[in-house]
């Protein structure tokens, strides 16, 4: 009964339109993630306006409305301006140095079997020690002013970028490694070719981590130890306007803290990994 | 390319390569020996565990042997070198952060074989040989698995290498695909007379691949035998099956029963 062959034409695909539906105006919106993000911040805000409106108390809790006032007065006037220009100075300083020594430990420790033990023993003895820990001993070694501020910065920065580029390192596949030996690279254009593009998801993990830790240390500092180097920064903005009892404007700081964050995150770090990782189909 | 003839293109001799895990020292293979000429398809075939992927390894510069030696053009093998170029079987083998076009490049360039406009050029000539022209400026992860061997293939071939070392380059690809990749090897052969040591343990493919089959047994890999294939267009004849029977019973009829009744009679 079955012993029949059939052997069937094959219909080309020109022969019938793809069926293709485009998105309904509300879900192609819906699509775009910074049209979602935004929709959330609103929300947030509006959550915050109520909510203060129904305390009632502009000293314990200001209105969204009045924190954005604060916020508008300051960037008119600059003076918020000049005070995260200062902090963030400060804070490219820690960020770059903590880089540049995080580089130098990774590759001595993938470079030798002490080495790593070396950058494996420090992470796991100052990665928990929180940096403004060490400030007040800082300031007696560097005394008040930028540099022991940087030398903070430095420690948060270094061991979470070191610990992850190494890791990074680590875990390159042996096959990608012995295709960039296969094209006779090695000693420094092995690692600049070869590891630390392979390794660039955690390079960059290791990079938004320290500079979540830096910007955090950051203003700790400048709110404990106040002004430091004749001009303070966002920290010190926050600490100055709480001893004023101008709370609007402490939120005003708090907010810029918040809002660089944010640009940073979403602007710099986001740009970067649109350009490289999703790219290159690194991400899942 | 090579001045005289009698020296072989690649010679491997009497090598012994070992390697050592956490708790182990592992010997690999054993006094492996065999020559491969300009333009051979030289397939090393066995099971998992006989050594050939490491064998592929020591002939790509990655491992030094413990015993015996390695020569291409009489020059002893010192480490990797893009004169012998890999193919690995693992998808990722392709740099993720580069398009077609730039991988088959970046070898290029950066064993210094060709600069710019040179390299831009040769590339596209090989890519052009493996039908991804179209693809030339996709990244690897947007394409297919065989479409990634195929770059791999392209790259190894643009570098003109004296010899291509294949290490089961088909092997994760679906049956299908795997098939039509053999014949495309295959058509590149006629079109350049490359010579590859290919490394499987499909005896179906050795014998489709190669010209030349050497077959080593595990633990520690030894050579059994070594043979010629059939001619490529007897693949389907009874003589292609009487090989593939007797490539089977001589890797997996076991040789200790054989022995041991010799040594008992």
């Amino acid at each position: 009964m079955r012993s029949k062959e059939v052997i069937h034409q094959i219909v080309s695909a020109s022969e019938f339109g793809v069926i293709q539906k485009k998105l309904s105006p509300w879900e192609a919106v819906y699509q775009i993630s910074a049209l979602r993000k935004a929709a959330i911040l609103i929300v947030l805000a509006l959550i915050w306006e109520f909510y203060a409106r129904s305390v009632n108390n502009a000293l314990m809790f200001p209105t969204f409305s009045s924190t954005m006032e604060a916020f508008y007065t300051g960037l008119m006037s600059g003076s918020l301006i000049v005070k995260a220009w200062t902090s963030i100075e400060v804070l490219l300083m820690g960020y770059a140095a903590g880089i540049a020594l995080a580089g130098l430990f990774t590759v001595i420790a993938i470079n030798s079997r002490i080495g790593t033990d070396l950058l494996e023993t420090m992470t796991a003895m100052f990665n928990p020690l929180p940096a403004i820990a060490i400030l007040p001993m800082a300031m007696i070694w560097f005394g008040l002013g930028v540099q022991s501020l940087v030398f903070v910065l430095i420690h948060s920065v270094l061991w979470a970028v070191a610990l992850n580029t190494h890791s990074g390192f680590i875990s390159v596949s042996n096959t990608l490694r012995m295709v960039g030996r296969n094209y006779g690279l090695r000693g420094f254009g092995y690692v600049g070719k070869i590891l630390i593009p392979a390794a660039f998801p955690s390079i960059l993990t290791g990079l938004k981590v320290g500079w979540a830790f830096a910007w955090r240390t950051l203003i700790a500092a400048e709110l404990i130890f106040g002004v430091s180097s004749g001009q303070g920064g966002l920290g010190w903005f926050i600490y100055e306007n709480k001893n004023l009892m101008d709370i609007p404007n402490v939120f005003a700081g708090l907010f810029s803290v918040i809002f660089i964050g944010l640009i940073v995150e979403n602007l710099i770090f986001r740009t970067i990994e649109t350009r490289t990782l999703r790219k290159w189909g690194m991400l899942n | 390319m090579i001045e005289d003839p009698s020296i072989p293109l690649l010679d491997v001799n009497g090598v012994t390569l070992q390697y050592k895990t956490r708790d182990h020292l592992i010997t690999a293979t054993y006094r492996v020996n065999f020559e491969v000429l300009q333009s051979d398809r030289f397939v090393l075939l066995g099971s998992s565990g006989c050594g050939k992927s490491t064998l592929l390894k020591a002939v790509g510069g990655y491992l030094a042997p413990t015993e015996g030696e390695i020569r291409l053009k009489g020059v002893p093998v010192r480490g990797p070198g893009p004169d012998r170029m890999m193919v690995f079987q693992e998808f990722d083998q392709l740099l993720p952060w580069k398009t077609v076009k730039q991988n088959v490049m970046f070898a290029l360039e950066t064993s210094g074989k060709h600069k710019g406009r040179a390299a831009e050029d040769k590339a596209m000539q090989y890519i052009e040989k493996v039908n991804l022209a179209k693809f030339a400026d996709n990244y690897p992860h947007t394409l297919s698995g065989g479409m990634k061997q195929r770059v791999a293939i392209a790259r190894g071939m643009a570098m003109e290498p004296d010899i291509l070392l294949m290490d089961e380059p088909f092997a994760a690809l679906d049956a299908l695909t795997r098939r039509k990749m053999q014949d495309e090897l295959l058509d590149l052969w006629d079109d350049t007379k490359f010579t590859v040591l290919f490394v499987t343990h499909s005896i179906e493919e050795a014998i489709k691949i190669g010209n030349r089959i050497l077959l080593l047994t595990p633990h520690p890999g030894q050579v059994r035998a070594e043979l010629s294939s059939v001619a490529r267009d007897c693949l389907l004849t009874d003589e292609a099956r009487e090989l593939e029977r007797r490539i089977h019973n001589m890797l997996f009829v076991p040789e200790t029963e054989t022995e041991t009744e010799v040594s008992h009679a």
